[in-house]
């Protein structure tokens, strides 16, 4: 009799308790260096001031934030919250934090890369924190400019400059690659854009493919055929995947690279006092326009959950001033919060030359082209990345000829929009 | 022992002669058979006919309930073409790069897999030394996973792989073998026969040992030459074998999709993209998510694996009809 009271009591204790300590949430995070280690750590301190929550970070690849996270949020099964690039394109699954948190505060915060999370202009709610704020540009190995006796092209400088600049560098130093763009769509249309690229009509319609698009894909071609350009990055996959060169340009094999912010750190790291290397921004195009992309990461939380209140107060943790700065010192990204990149950010374990860098990538912000902006928030932005790569690439290779992988990405578009 | 079974069994019994009562021994077959139609139904025939209504449907949304009916649309783009032959001019023309790919792909593949199985099993049948190490080392491959084979692959064809600085100290100098599409796609012949050759030859050899050891001394004593023999006794008698190795190879070559995707992704552009990749990529990897295509796609190529079991079957009936 007393063991069944005892029984009955504990049932009943944990039973009263169970609703207070089951505040568990999931947050599904990838890292670029070390965010999530960095998000863990400081989400402790949720954790402390909110005794009985448990926020979970489960780290995933890359990968699967882009192929299994819309499939498990389409199913319902998706996490609280999850760290996200594919920013508007996800919109339909979002929480709105607006009734969580003050709207003043992230209005004034987080600007205009709040349009990017709603996905068009019929949503206004806040969707997403950026927590990361990327922008496309180039990195070159100052050494090799300076064995070869070449001299650094200006801030002024045309791709065209940069090509002969890189090529004439290669030549002299026997480098065997004097230029490399990363095998991406994102990375490709802040030079489309510096050729004239519109991506959009009058209407704001998407359209990827005109004149300055086009010009640019023949120019990217041709760079490809004479050897300007690395075959391997985008002739050495198939379909629409992803391909970087920062290995080649790590281990001196290239001259003039086109990434972005987010590889600072890798350079740093792992270039060391190997050769002296320095970030010069997107080169000019006959447009005019200097533009590189921006882009970037962000926090978002999911409708379905079953915490609203709690995932929203997770993001609004991590927006506030204080945490955002620290997060970003530590995980040496440019900062998407107004207040954090005015007041200026002492980034963390950083060496001048990745200091330099980020400052340079920060300083090629205001020559973001409007379209570069519009093309980063827009919705159907990956189907157009993943047209722009396959299409390339087979014109590169020579099984279409670059006014066949121009018309085929204007059918493609015309298709894929009709789906979505 | 039987007295503890006996009131065991009369406890299932009785339950049992009570259904076959009720429901006639003829259909009580069906009872038994439940448990594993359910477990059929739900992992083979359910997905089946799913593929088939998600052939049926449009946009992106992974709910059928939220998918529009497009009747047979995702089949006529698929089909859609002024000349089957020529790619370009077909609405989906990486579809119809996928298959004449899949064709060429499982042509020269077959072909000299089935050639190379064959004369392994022939040299592995002889009274050779070392005859059983000989036979692990063809078989190995097959041990191991598709993404393996496909990197190590990679290491050695790649611009700085193991090949490439062997041909440099050679002299010959080296070349970037998977950028060039030609070669890409030769090598992804080369890599898919040497992973799944000792299978087939493993069969081989067992075709071979089935085949009576008189004929041959006949064949001997009638001082018959071993080319001779081969063609008029070894060939004959090992062709039930060699169709089963046949049909087998070409269904899993139509379904080649794993170490061909991990060692070149499909490039240079698509000269090595296969139809299994086409479907993954149209459904799974791209923007938006067709996967409606893809559904349709995939009916269209089980229908290839399935004339292609038929003729499987057909073959086997015949051999044991004799």
């Amino acid at each position: 009799m007393t063991h069944l009271k005892l029984l009955g009591t504990t049932a009943l204790v944990v039973g009263l308790a169970a609703p207070a300590m089951a505040q568990e949430i999931r947050f599904m995070c990838y890292s670029d260096g070390n965010e999530c280690e960095v998000y863990d750590d400081v989400l402790t301190r949720f954790e402390a001031d909110n005794p009985g929550v448990d926020v979970v970070v489960d780290v995933v690849p890359y990968q699967a934030i882009l192929e299994n996270l819309p499939v498990q949020l389409a199913a319902g099964t998706g996490p609280d919250l999850a760290k996200v690039t594919d920013l508007g394109g996800l919109n339909e699954y979002y929480l709105d934090l607006a009734p969580y948190v003050d709207a003043g505060y992230w209005e004034d915060s987080f600007g205009g890369t709040l349009d990017w999370y709603r996905g068009g202009p019929d949503r206004q709610g806040i969707y997403g924190m950026h927590s990361q704020l990327t922008i496309t540009g180039a990195f070159v190995n100052a050494t090799l400019f300076e064995q070869a006796g070449v001299e650094i092209p200006g801030s002024d400088a045309t791709w065209e400059d940069w090509a002969a600049a890189s090529r004439a560098v290669a030549e002299a130093t026997g480098t065997p690659f004097p230029m490399a763009i990363d095998r991406s769509g994102h990375r490709v249309a802040g030079p489309a854009i510096s050729y004239g690229a519109a991506l959009f009509d009058a209407d704001g319609e998407a359209i990827l493919v005109d004149d300055g698009f086009t010009a640019f894909v023949q120019q990217f071609v041709d760079w490809h055929n004479d050897g300007t350009i690395a075959r391997d990055v985008w002739a050495g996959q198939g379909g629409a995947t992803y391909q970087d060169a920062a290995q080649e340009f790590i281990n001196g094999e290239l001259v003039f690279y086109y990434s972005g912010s987010w590889q600072v750190g890798r350079m740093d790291e792992q270039v060391g006092d190997f050769f002296d290397w320095q970030v010069v921004g997107s080169p000019c195009g006959p447009s005019g326009a200097c533009s590189g992309m921006p882009g970037g990461a962000g926090l978002v939380g999911f409708e379905q959950t079953e915490h609203p209140e709690l995932v929203a107060a997770v993001i609004d943790f991590l927006a506030q001033e204080d945490i955002y700065a620290e997060v970003t010192a530590r995980t040496r990204n440019l900062p998407g919060h107004l207040g954090v990149a005015a007041a200026g950010v002492e980034f963390e374990g950083a060496s001048p030359a990745a200091a330099a860098a980020l400052a340079a990538f920060a300083s090629d912000l205001p020559d973001v082209a409007p379209a570069a902006f519009a093309y980063q928030g827009y919705a159907g932005n990956r189907a157009m990345f993943g047209i722009t790569v396959e299409r390339i690439s087979q014109a590169i290779v020579g099984e279409l000829t670059v006014a066949e992988a121009m018309e085929r990405a204007s059918s493609d578009l015309a298709a894929a929009m009709a789906e979505q | 022992m039987l007295s503890v079974i006996t009131p065991l069994m009369r406890i299932v019994e009785i339950p049992m002669l009570a259904l076959q009562r009720l429901l006639g021994i003829n259909r009580l077959a069906w009872v038994f058979l439940f448990p594993n139609l359910v477990l059929f139904g739900l992992f083979a025939f359910l997905p089946v006919i799913l593929n088939m209504v998600y052939a049926t449907t449009g946009g992106d949304n992974v709910l059928l309930a939220d998918r529009p009916y497009v009747g047979a649309r995702n089949f006529g783009f698929l089909t859609d073409c002024a000349n089957f032959l020529d790619p370009n001019s077909c609405r989906e023309d990486k579809f119809w790069r996928a298959v004449w790919n899949t064709t060429w792909f499982v042509t020269l593949q077959v072909g000299i897999m089935v050639g190379f199985s064959l004369l392994t099993a022939i040299i592995l049948n002889r009274d050779i030394r070392a005859r059983g190490f000989f036979r692990s080392v063809f078989f190995f491959p097959v041990l191991l996973s598709p993404v393996v084979v496909a990197l190590i692959w990679k290491w050695i064809l790649q611009r700085e792989g193991v090949l490439n600085a062997f041909l440099d100290w050679a002299g010959i100098g080296g070349y970037n073998w998977l950028v060039d599409a030609q070669w890409a796609f030769a090598w992804s012949v080369f890599l898919s026969v040497w992973a799944h050759m000792g299978f087939y030859t493993l069969i081989l050899l067992a075709g071979l040992q089935a085949i009576p050891r008189d004929v041959y001394e006949a064949a001997t004593m009638d001082r018959a030459s071993p080319w001779r023999v081969f063609r008029r006794i070894t060939l004959p008698l090992l062709m039930p074998t060699m169709l089963v190795v046949l049909v087998l190879a070409l269904i899993k070559g139509v379904q080649t999709f794993d170490e061909v995707y991990a060692f070149t992704g499909g490039g240079p552009g698509t000269a090595t993209t296969f139809i299994i990749q086409y479907i993954y990529e149209e459904g799974f990897a791209g923007a938006p998510r067709l996967f409606g295509l893809a559904a349709a796609a995939s009916l269209l190529v089980a229908l290839v694996l399935v004339v292609l079991t038929l003729v499987q079957l057909w073959v086997n009936r015949k051999n044991v009809d004799g």
